[in-house]
């Protein structure tokens, strides 16, 4: 699918199939987590990413059955620029309405950006002025463990990392993805 | 004229102050508080929050102007929805003379003129929007003290704007 087609395929689900909800809800009930997890691990920031990873792998899992029921897409990406834009253009699309630029590829074609103009999560979001929250903490990290957790569903082992975030001051909002294989479907243990 | 700002949280506590001087009129946007003075502002602003608190019940509007006025200092006040004060003390470089019959529309020379009490409105307003967007950052709790420098910076951007 191209990804002008992609784009056209996740603009009309979201007009017509898609229940909404406030994006201030979504943004205060985010927000909550990430600040509870903070509390609980006492600004232990590494270990508040690797719990918001692990929370978006979870709901990744479950999520990309979700994905594919309402972008009916019963097809294999070609390849992984294809999947790329599928990401981008049809599933941040359906799911949070919005588009991050896919960009930055490697020449192998097994590693890109996205780069988040908008994030719903992060508005009105000040990071604690502690010192290392500004160094530290990925405050949108549940996304890099979303990407992870559904592309594994559907074959793919990647790995996912943010680069920058605009809440840390940076430019822009960059998530780094890169395919690390394509799993192969595993045969079941022999009777013998 | 000289601006002292403070936002005062609902158990009477300080949340966020910052002084700043006039814009207008080819001011350098400094303030012009003597040393003592200093010191006093803060004292004026809280001793005026019995009258806010008298007058806040009364009109059902969240922009009180001009509450109170203690020689030369003159305090407006704007609370918010949820009881967050907002208090201006502005302090004109000379003293208004109290049998003013010339009454300027300059923002500096007349504290109390209609003039005067839409630029504060305005940026009351502002400020007010601003609170909004801080203090819905998931890190904020009520009644803490803010720290953000943007808040800072669009409470001082506001102040050039208006006054």
């Amino acid at each position: 699918m191209s990804a002008n087609k992609a784009a056209r395929v996740g603009e009309e689900i979201w007009k017509g199939r898609i229940d909404k909800v406030n994006a201030e809800l979504v943004t205060l009930t985010y927000g909550t987590i990430v600040a509870q997890l903070c509390k609980d691990f006492e600004a232990d920031y590494v270990e508040v990413n690797k719990q918001l990873d692990r929370m978006g792998y979870n709901i990744g899992l479950r999520l990309i059955e979700d994905y594919l029921a309402k972008s009916n897409t019963m097809r294999r990406c070609s390849n992984f620029r294809e999947t790329a834009d599928m990401i981008a253009k049809v599933g941040f699309k359906i799911f949070l309405n919005i588009t991050p630029t896919v960009t930055n590829w490697t020449s192998d074609s097994k590693q890109f950006s996205l780069v988040f103009e908008e994030n719903p999560l992060a508005d009105f979001v000040e990071l604690p002025d502690d010192g290392r929250a500004q160094d530290e903490l990925w405050y949108s990290n549940i996304f890099c463990g979303v990407l992870r957790g559904a592309l594994e569903m559907v074959q793919m082992q990647v790995e996912a990392h943010f680069i920058s975030d605009v809440l840390r001051g940076n430019d822009t909002t960059e998530m780094r993805v890169s395919l690390i294989r394509y799993i192969d479907d595993e045969l079941p243990p022999e009777d013998d | 004229m000289s601006y002292y700002f403070a936002i005062v949280g609902t158990q009477d506590n300080l949340l966020f102050e910052h002084e700043f001087g006039t814009s207008k009129q080819g001011g350098d946007g400094q303030p012009r508080f003597s040393e003592q003075a200093r010191h006093m502002n803060q004292f004026i602003v809280h001793s005026s929050l019995d009258i806010v608190e008298e007058v806040q019940w009364g009109g059902g509007q969240m922009y009180l102007k001009c509450v109170d006025k203690f020689f030369n200092n003159y305090v407006s006040c704007f609370v918010t929805g949820g009881n967050v004060k907002f208090l201006l003390l502005h302090q004109p470089t000379t003293p208004v003379p109290t049998a003013s019959t010339r009454s300027s529309t300059s923002i500096g020379a007349n504290p109390t003129s209609p003039q005067t009490e839409e630029a504060i409105k305005n940026f009351m307003l502002e400020v007010y929007e601003n609170w909004v967007k801080t203090i819905m950052s998931p890190f904020y709790r009520v009644n803490m003290e803010v720290s953000s420098p943007v808040f800072r910076q669009r409470v001082a951007a506001a102040g050039r704007k208006y006054l």
